[in-house]
């Protein structure tokens, strides 16, 4: 079918592997991603957290620096599981904005273009497109997240050294895994939500809603129901009671509520017990899964409507 | 991204499926809902053109939709090029390629980002699958308008672009939904062109669902008529034309009702009209000059003669009239 001779021919030459296809589609769609300067601005600031967390693991270490600037090194942070924690969930805040800015439309905009016989007619099955949809979040998010964290909690463990490395090996599981999983959430539930949804702006909001909306009921429960068992139903909550399990610092015990009688006398005292653990993982899975099922029942060429 | 697999037609398995039919159809039906909407449907279509036919609702879309595997048979299977739709699905889509009915397009891309995009996924590696969307867009005449945005695009460079998909990656059997649907005559004109050049080039096969028996008259060399989810005909187009019965309407002059006879004699069939017209329905061994020395015999003038022989369209009601003759 060259130009010159305008006649229709089949292609002769090579293929590439089946199984690395799905990566054509954040190939394709970083082009447009990175297209609009705004959203590039915004991921280069993305990376400001990364970089004093970088220049305070180097103060650190750095004793003519600190004496030049003269500051103490106790008055710096230590650095520790908490300080890694910290910055996982300062990043993991900048990773829900970019998952709002580039997940809503990755599905809804090939929905509402009927685009996916498009996607499916050719050897490219529906796992692989929600794949191929996915890993455009999974990669973006990496890069900012668990990769350059692990990155500086190398530097850390070369300028602290190899006994340091070992006894702390334990954090770098909690980062990677803590930021995995908030990343693998944030895309699914970024193209759950855009499989639904057709409308961009549409899709945004509700992306926002699902994660404030049912914060605000938990509270409404943990407030009439005098519990913490609320926080079952808030992605945000179940999150932040994952990642301090990882880094150590969960505590299910977060307060008390006496019960006084008119005389000030303790009638009844209720302890404020958040969920276990293993009830976090399981309400995660089950949003994964929920997730999983709506773009499994989304994502299809053609939708039967009965 | 290395390129490391070879073309599945290099593959023997592909090979040894040569003389295979294009599509096997294996008591294939598909329900909806409880609904059937086709129904056991078997034959083998081994046309390089291939016209698919039906009232709205008979299932011609649903039949291309479950043949490129969108939706699962509720019985029976088909094969493409000897492989089972059901297991093989990936291979057969390998060798396909599809033009959808409906406006198809990622928002926001250029048609040649858009084509080149399409043959990727249909395993090229990315130079030659640029190199393949030029030339699709250019052999399609979309060659100039290629770095445009699709939604700046007319519906008849649409349906141009949506062809160069479909072609991009050279598939061995093409899918073409209402390809001509909302096109003007020279448009439309254009879009035929190039399905009959596709057929004639003999590197692939042609499946073309159409509403318009125009285009599949001009196109097809087979065609497969749907009722009701079930087959209603199939048949060569120009061996069923032959097979058919020719009809003859006569213009005459002098003695008619002799003439007739001698026609009926000669074992044809003959309707007299008001208006000086003889119908006649030519028998197997008849031809038009016996119906000349017919004439001469009685010495009746034949003033005017129009020779007819069923159109697609005829073949079409016929079908509709007839239900289900199967194949």
């Amino acid at each position: 079918m060259a130009v010159y001779e305008h006649t229709y021919k089949r292609y002769q030459g090579l293929m590439t592997p089946a199984w690395s296809r799905f990566l054509i589609l954040p190939r394709h769609a970083f082009r447009d991603v990175f297209k609009s300067k705004l959203f590039t601005a915004f991921y280069a600031i993305c990376f400001i957290p990364l970089l004093v967390e970088a220049v305070l693991i180097y103060l650190h270490h750095n004793v003519n620096a600190l004496a030049i600037m003269q500051i103490n090194v106790r008055e710096l942070l230590p650095i520790d599981a908490s300080f890694f924690q910290f910055f996982v969930n300062f990043q993991g805040g900048f990773a829900f904005f970019v998952a709002l800015l580039v997940g809503p439309p990755l599905v809804s905009r090939d929905l509402r273009n009927n685009a996916l016989p498009l996607y499916l007619c050719r050897p490219f099955s529906r796992a692989e497109y929600v794949a191929g949809k996915m890993s455009v979040l999974l990669i973006l998010l990496s890069l900012m997240t668990w990769i350059p964290q692990l990155l500086l909690f190398l530097f850390q463990s070369y300028l602290e050294g190899w006994r340091w490395f070992v006894d702390n090996l334990w954090i770098a599981s909690a980062i990677f895994i803590g930021s995995i999983v908030w990343v693998l959430l944030l895309a699914l539930l970024s193209q759950a939500v855009s499989a639904l949804v057709k409308w961009r702006v549409v899709a945004s909001g509700a992306l926002l809603g699902i994660f404030f909306i049912p914060s605000v009921f938990g509270e409404v429960i943990n407030q009439i129901f005098v519990t913490r068992w609320g926080s079952i139903i808030s992605i945000a909550a179940l999150m932040r009671n994952i990642t301090s399990g990882l880094f150590g610092s969960f505590v299910r015990e977060t307060g008390s509520v006496r019960i006084t009688g008119f005389d000030e006398t303790i009638v009844r005292e209720i302890v404020l017990r958040e969920p276990p653990l293993w009830a976090c993982w399981a309400a995660m899975f089950v949003v994964c899964a929920i997730c999983l099922a709506l773009l499994s029942r989304k994502v299809r060429a053609y939708e039967v409507v009965s | 991204m290395a390129a490391t697999e070879t073309l599945p037609e290099q593959k023997t398995a592909f090979n040894s499926a040569d003389f295979a039919p294009v599509i096997d159809l294996n008591d294939l039906s598909v329900h909806f809902g409880g609904r059937p909407i086709l129904r056991s449907l078997r034959g083998e279509l081994r046309g390089r053109a291939v016209g698919l036919l039906g009232p709205n609702g008979a299932g011609k879309t649903t039949l291309i939709h479950t043949l490129l595997g969108f939706h699962d048979p509720s019985s029976g299977t088909a094969h493409i090029f000897g492989r089972d739709i059901t297991t093989e699905i990936k291979q057969i889509r390998q060798v396909v390629g599809y033009m959808p009915e409906r406006d198809s397009f990622i928002a926001r891309m250029s048609a040649v980002h858009l084509v080149r995009l399409m043959a990727e996924l249909s395993g090229l590696p990315s130079e030659a699958a640029l190199e393949r969307a030029h030339e699709a867009l250019f052999y399609v005449g979309l060659g100039e308008a290629r770095y445009r945005n699709l939604d700046t695009y007319s519906l008849g460079m649409k349906q141009l672009a949506k062809l160069a998909q479909a072609i991009v990656h050279g598939p061995r059997l093409i899918f073409l939904d209402e390809p001509t649907n909302g096109l003007d005559p020279p448009a439309r004109q254009r879009m035929l062109r190039l399905i009959r050049e596709i057929r004639d080039s003999g590197q692939a096969h042609i499946v073309l669902s159409s509403h318009l028996l125009r285009d599949v008259e001009e196109c097809c060399e087979e065609i497969l008529i749907l009722k009701d989810g079930q087959i209603a005909q199939y048949c060569n187009l120009e061996e069923e034309r032959k097979a058919n019965r020719k009809f003859l309407v006569l213009e005459t002059r002098g003695d008619q009702n002799a003439f007739a006879r001698s026609v009926a004699a000669l074992g044809c069939e003959y309707a007299l009209t008001t208006d000086s017209r003889v119908k006649i329905v030519l028998a197997d061994n008849v031809e038009v000059r016996d119906i000349y020395r017919a004439a001469d015999e009685h010495q009746v003038q034949i003033r005017r003669m129009s020779y007819k022989r069923d159109s697609l369209e005829d073949i079409f009601l016929k079908a509709m009239e007839n239900g289900h003759g199967g194949l």
